[in-house]
């Protein structure tokens, strides 16, 4: 287990900090040093919605070592209302009732256990928005 | 610069190798390329090899087949460009030798990826993604190809069954090449009934798991027939690569990476698509064999599944590709591949190619993918 590694994550992990550029605007996820866009190292923090709606998903059989209690579970590409993209596992979903263009909202979940020392690592994953929080989104978009 | 030529191939079966160590399989690539050359010793080795560290424990992988290949001292290197490692040591093997920093060297790719379990190897194989924003939340390579190909699907209005030629004509290939796995058939049954890995991706969509080792010999042009009555110019060899991750492209349906080498290489020899005899590309899934196909400009976008089904692929088609069944029943030892992609050009070249042989062929196209194809190694080849 990478102690260290998942420490620098925090920020990402458990808030989706992006960046931006102050030049030009251009924002990114995961966040950058340099603008690709302009080439300017002026890139300050930006903290994300948390929404998204799902571009493409994929229902995983042979996951990675770590991830085995994850057969069957959804892989979704999400696009997020600050015109940005991410890849993510959905929770708190069955995979019948899921489908593309589905609005979801990130939580901080549970990605694995470390099989030897039991450590978890913790990070975003994307659920569902229904029911008084999806008309919620609704009337703010 | 000096233009620089292929004098000696050789390469093991692909396979689950479970007699045979990965020195062995090292070892025995290189020392036959050797061998073809009428060579004993080269003056440098460059290894392509994508996880040997992961897979096998061992790295310093170049020093360890310099050694037992019987001629330590040399200069001996470790090239890694994910799944184009092999293709990415022909690519430095040739800087080496126009350079004229070398005149006789070693290019060998390899893998020996079956001494894990399956899910050991999917996660060596995840290392070629973005590790903190794609591996890490459990993302594997077929998860993330299985993204892209949903979309495809959606965008371009195919079904699964409509990437069952790229399947059948590797197989097809595949059963009259001796170096092969996969020496079988399949029907289009198969291909819709094969069990799913990360939907809509199924076993069949996928290239294999498994072990081998391919290797060329480079010199100066100009020595060549020295050393073969048969050499094969490299007319071109180009890298290009694109974001490591995939999400933050903004043309997912696009290979940039792919579309820069192709056209770097196109540029250096003043060739266009069309007069590629032959391509082998990059089947390790059957989207990624329609968006090369759409890359490296022979297919319309959206157009490269539509190639296939008719029939443009097939050994006497429009475009031969994967001409010795490919990744998908050659077999994809990762590291290997473009190596095995590069011996199997010039054996085309030389009129080697057995029962595949493609008639009169004099140009062949070879492009190594690596990682979600953020990295691409292109080569064109020619007598």
């Amino acid at each position: 287990m990478e102690l260290p590694r998942y420490h620098r994550l925090r920020s990402t992990f458990y808030r989706l900090q992006a960046s931006r550029c102050a030049a030009c605007q251009a924002t990114y996820f995961p966040p950058r040093p340099y603008c690709l866009h302009c080439g300017s190292r002026n890139l300050e923090e930006l903290r994300l919605s948390g929404r998204g709606r799902v571009l493409s998903l994929t229902r995983v059989y042979q996951p990675s070592r770590g991830f085995s209690d994850g057969v069957g579970t959804l892989t979704a590409l999400i696009e997020l209302p600050e015109g940005l993209r991410l890849i993510a596992q959905l929770t708190d979903v069955e995979p019948a009732e899921v489908e593309t263009g589905q609005e979801v909202e990130m939580v901080v979940r549970r990605l694995r256990t470390d099989e030897e020392q039991g450590l978890i690592v913790y990070g975003y994953k994307f659920r569902p928005v229904v029911g008084a929080r999806a008309a919620e989104g609704a009337n703010s978009a | 610069m000096r233009d620089v030529s292929i004098i000696g191939v050789g390469q093991t079966p692909v396979g689950e190798h479970w007699a045979h160590s990965l020195r062995d399989l090292g070892v025995e690539a290189t020392r036959a390329a050797l061998a073809d050359a009428g060579l004993e010793r080269p003056d440098a080795l460059f290894v392509g090899n994508m996880v040997s560290g992961l897979l096998c424990q061992q790295e310093n992988l170049a020093t360890l087949l310099a050694d037992f290949s019987g001629f330590p001292g040399i200069e001996a290197l470790k090239i890694e460009a994910a799944c184009a490692s092999g293709a990415a040591a022909v690519r430095v093997a040739q800087l080496a030798v126009a350079s004229g920093a070398h005149d006789l060297v070693v290019a060998v790719g390899i893998e020996k990826m079956t001494d894990l379990a399956i899910d050991g190897v999917t996660s060596a194989l995840a290392t070629a993604a973005d590790a903190d924003y794609e591996a890490a939340h459990g993302v594997t390579f077929t998860a993330l190809n299985a993204l892209l190909m949903r979309l495809y699907m959606e965008r371009y209005g195919y079904t699964r069954a409509d990437f069952a030629p790229f399947v059948i004509t590797a197989h097809e290939n595949a059963v009259t090449n001796p170096y092969a796995m996969f020496r079988e058939t399949v029907t289009p049954e198969d291909f819709l009934n094969s069990p799913m890995v990360a939907e809509p991706i199924s076993i069949l969509d996928s290239s294999p798991v498994c072990d081998g080792a391919a290797a060329v010999v480079l010199c100066p042009s100009d020595r060549a027939r020295s050393f073969t009555e048969q050499p094969v110019k490299i007319l071109a060899s180009a890298t290009a690569t694109d974001t490591i991750g995939l999400a933050p492209r903004k043309d997912l349906l696009w290979f940039g990476a792919a579309y820069e080498s192709a056209h770097r290489a196109y540029r250096q020899t003043g060739l266009r698509p069309e007069e590629v005899d032959f391509f082998e590309l990059h089947d390790a899934f059957t989207i990624v064999s329609a968006l090369s196909l759409e890359a490296a400009c022979f297919a319309e976008r959206g157009q490269g599944v539509r190639f296939a089904q008719e029939c443009h692929i097939h050994r006497n088609g429009k475009l031969p590709i994967c001409t010795q069944g490919g990744l998908k029943a050659r077999g994809h030892p990762v590291g290997a591949s473009g190596a095995y992609q590069i011996v199997e050009a010039v054996n085309q070249l030389r009129g080697h190619g057995g029962p595949n042989q493609v008639a009169n062929c004099r140009v062949g196209m070879a492009q190594s993918i690596g990682g979600m194809a953020s990295v691409a190694v292109t080569h064109i080849l020619g007598v």
